[in-house]
C-alpha cells in the first residue's frame, strides 16, 4: 500500500463512513418526522394513503418540513449565499458578516484583556491570589445568561449594533484566555528561570525572552476555545433585540415564522463559520509553532 | 462625592490588605488564600455599591448590590420556581440523559477501532460548533415546556462527554490490558475492572465541562420560547420591563447553581478517582 492509500484507510475512510451513516440517519429521520403531515394532507383531500415511492420524494421536498432533508438545507444555503447579492437582507453572507465582525471584535478585546491581566497576575502575588480564584470560578457560571441585559443596558446608553455583541463575546473569551495564559506564563521550568536570573535578566526581559514564548502553545489552545465561544456570544447577543440582522436573527425569525429550512441553513452557516475560524487559528498555531521551533 | 471618595478608600484599603496578606506567611495556607479571595470579592461588592450610589447611576443601568440582595430576598418563591423549571426539570434531566447516552455510545463504539477513528474527529468537530443554535429547532419539536430545554441540553453535553470517554477508554496501558488477558478476563470484566476505572478521570473531565454547558443550554433555549416560568424567561421578561435588580438576582441564582453543580461533580470525582495523581494532596 502506498502512503497515501494507507492514510486514506487509516484516517479518511472511518470519518467518511461515520459521516455517511449520519447522513443516512438524517434522511431516514426526515422521512419519519415529515411523513405524518403528508399522510394527513392526503387523508383530508380524500386520497388513499400514499405508497412509499410517492411518500419519500414528497417528504424530502416539503416547503416547511419538521426536519428538512440535507439537500434542501444545502439548496437553501447555496441560494442565500451564492444566489443573492451580498448586500441583500436575504443573503446569509450579509447576516454572517454582521455576526462574525461582532464576534471578531469581541474576540480581539477579550484576548487582549485576558493576556494583559495574565501578565499582571504572574508578576503580582496579591493580584494572583485575589483574581485567580474568581477567574476559575467564573468558568462554572453560565455567563451567557447576562447577554440580554448587556444588550438592553447598552442600548439605553445609546450604544447599538456591533459593540454590545462584541462586549458579550469579549466576556466569553476573556476567562479561557486568562486562565490559559497564566498557565502558559508559568510553564517555564525553575531551571530556565534560574538561568535567566544568573544572566541578570530584568523581569521585563524574562517576560519577553522566556515567559511569553513559552506561553504560546497555551495561548493558541485558549484562542480556539475563545473564538468558538465568542461566535456563540455574538449569535446569542442578537436574540434579545428581536431579529434585526445576523445569524442569530435568522434563527429567531425562522423560529417565529416556522421557516425550518431557513433555521437549518443559518445553523449550517454558523457551523461552517465556526469551523473555519477554529481552523484558521489551528493553521496559525501550526505555522507559528513551526517557526518558533516548537513543532516538527 | 463623599461616597466616591469612600469607594476609592475602600478599594485602596482592600488592596493594601490583600497585598500585605499575600506577602505574609498566611499565603502559604489554604485559609489565608481563601481570605484574600474573599476580601477581594467583598471589596468589589463594596466599591460597586458605593460607586453606584455616589454617581447616582439609575437602577435601570446598574442596580447596587444591596438592591439586588433585597430583591433576591423578596422574590425567593419566584426564583425557586424558576430554578425548579430550568435547572431541576430542564438542565438536570437533559444532563443525565445526555451524559448517560454519550458514555453508552462511547462504550459501544469502543469495540470497533474503525468507528472510533471515524467518530473522534467528527465528535471533536461537533463539540466546537455553536450547538446552542439548535435551540429554535428543538423548541419547535418538543414544545415550550422543559422537554425542549432538556433536549437542547442533551445535544450540548453529548459530544464533549463522548469525546472524553472515547479518549479515556484508551487510557489503560498495554501492560495492564495484557495482565487482564493473561487472567483470561472477558471483554466485560476487562471493561468494568480496568478500562472504565482508568477512563474515569477523562469522563469526569467531560462531565465537568458539561455542567456549565447544561445550564447555558437550558437558559438560552428559553430565549426561544418557554412557559411563563424559568430563569431564561425571567431574564428576558425582566430585561424588557427594566427590572434589572431581578435580572441580577436571577444571574446570582444561575451562578450559584452553576458552581454548586460543578462542585458536586468535582466532589464525586474526588471520591471515585482518589487514586489519580491529580487528586493527591
Amino acid at each position: 500500500m502506498t502512503r497515501r492509500a494507507a492514510y486514506f484507510g487509516q484516517r479518511a475512510l472511518p470519518v467518511l463512513t461515520v459521516l455517511t451513516l449520519l447522513l443516512a440517519l438524517w434522511y431516514g429521520a426526515a422521512v419519519w418526522l415529515n411523513a405524518p403531515w403528508i399522510a394527513d394532507q392526503d387523508r383530508r383531500a380524500g386520497l388513499p394513503p400514499p405508497g412509499l415511492s410517492q411518500l419519500v420524494p414528497a417528504v424530502w421536498a416539503q416547503e416547511r418540513p419538521v426536519l428538512p432533508a440535507p439537500h434542501q438545507v444545502i439548496a437553501e444555503l447555496a441560494k442565500s449565499t451564492l444566489g443573492t447579492a451580498v448586500t441583500s437582507k436575504k443573503s446569509l453572507v450579509y447576516h454572517g458578516w454582521i455576526t462574525v465582525s461582532a464576534a471578531l471584535a469581541g474576540f480581539a478585546i477579550g484576548t487582549l484583556l485576558g493576556a494583559f491581566l495574565a501578565v499582571g497576575i504572574v508578576h503580582n502575588k496579591a493580584m494572583d491570589l485575589s483574581v485567580m480564584p474568581w477567574a476559575i470560578a467564573s468558568q462554572t457560571i453560565p455567563i451567557l445568561a447576562i447577554a440580554p441585559m448587556i444588550i438592553v443596558v447598552m442600548n439605553s446608553l445609546g450604544l447599538q449594533g456591533l459593540l454590545p455583541k462584541a462586549v458579550i463575546s469579549a466576556f466569553l473569551c476573556f476567562f479561557p484566555v486568562l486562565v490559559g495564559m497564566v498557565k502558559g506564563l508559568r510553564s517555564p521550568e525553575p531551571m530556565q528561570l534560574d538561568l535567566l536570573s544568573t544572566y541578570g535578566a530584568a523581569k521585563g526581559q524574562t517576560l519577553r525572552l522566556l515567559r511569553l514564548p513559552a506561553s504560546v502553545p497555551y495561548l493558541f489552545a485558549s484562542l480556539k476555545v475563545g473564538i468558538a465561544a465568542s461566535l456563540v456570544g455574538a449569535i446569542v447577543g442578537e436574540l434579545p433585540t428581536g431579529a434585526v440582522a445576523g445569524l442569530g436573527a435568522r434563527l429567531l425569525s425562522g423560529s417565529y415564522y416556522g421557516q425550518t429550512v431557513q433555521i437549518w441553513a443559518a445553523l449550517m452557516a454558523a457551523a461552517m463559520v465556526s469551523a473555519a475560524l477554529v481552523g484558521a487559528i489551528g493553521a496559525a498555531e501550526r505555522v507559528t509553532l513551526r517557526r518558533m521551533g516548537m513543532a516538527p | 462625592m463623599t461616597l466616591l471618595a469612600l469607594a476609592l478608600a475602600v478599594w485602596i484599603l482592600g488592596w493594601a490588605l490583600n497585598a500585605a496578606l499575600a506577602r505574609s506567611a498566611a499565603a502559604q495556607y489554604r485559609a489565608g488564600r481563601f481570605a484574600v479571595a474573599a476580601i477581594f470579592g467583598l471589596t468589589v461588592l463594596a466599591v460597586w455599591e458605593l460607586a453606584v450610589r455616589g454617581l447616582q447611576v439609575p437602577g435601570v443601568i446598574l442596580p447596587p448590590p444591596s438592591a439586588i440582595a433585597a430583591r433576591f430576598a423578596a422574590e425567593v418563591p419566584t426564583l425557586w420556581a424558576d430554578f425548579r423549571q430550568t435547572f431541576l426539570k430542564g438542565a438536570l434531566r437533559g444532563y443525565a440523559i445526555g451524559c448517560t447516552s454519550a458514555i453508552a455510545v462511547a462504550i459501544a463504539v469502543d469495540r470497533s477501532p474503525f468507528l472510533q477513528r471515524g467518530l473522534l474527529p467528527v465528535g471533536s468537530f461537533m463539540a466546537a460548533l455553536p450547538i446552542v443554535g439548535t435551540a429554535p429547532i428543538l423548541v419547535m419539536w418538543f414544545g415550550f415546556d422543559w422537554q425542549s430545554k432538556a433536549a437542547v441540553v442533551v445535544v450540548m453535553v453529548f459530544f464533549p462527554v463522548l469525546v472524553n470517554t472515547v479518549a479515556g477508554l484508551k487510557a489503560s496501558e498495554a501492560m495492564q490490558r495484557d495482565l487482564m488477558a493473561s487472567w483470561s478476563a472477558s471483554y466485560w470484566q476487562g471493561l468494568v475492572k480496568l478500562r472504565l476505572p482508568a477512563a474515569l478521570p477523562f469522563i469526569f473531565n467531560g462531565l465537568k465541562i458539561a455542567t456549565t454547558l447544561a445550564l447555558i443550554g437550558a437558559i438560552v433555549a428559553e430565549f426561544f420560547g418557554s412557559p411563563i416560568v424559568g430563569m431564561g424567561f425571567r431574564i428576558t421578561a425582566e430585561v424588557g420591563r427594566l427590572g434589572l435588580d431581578m435580572v441580577w438576582a436571577e444571574i446570582a441564582v444561575a451562578a450559584l447553581a452553576g458552581s454548586a453543580f460543578y462542585g458536586l461533580i468535582a466532589l464525586i470525582e474526588r471520591r471515585m478517582t482518589f487514586w489519580h495523581p491529580s487528586q493527591r494532596r
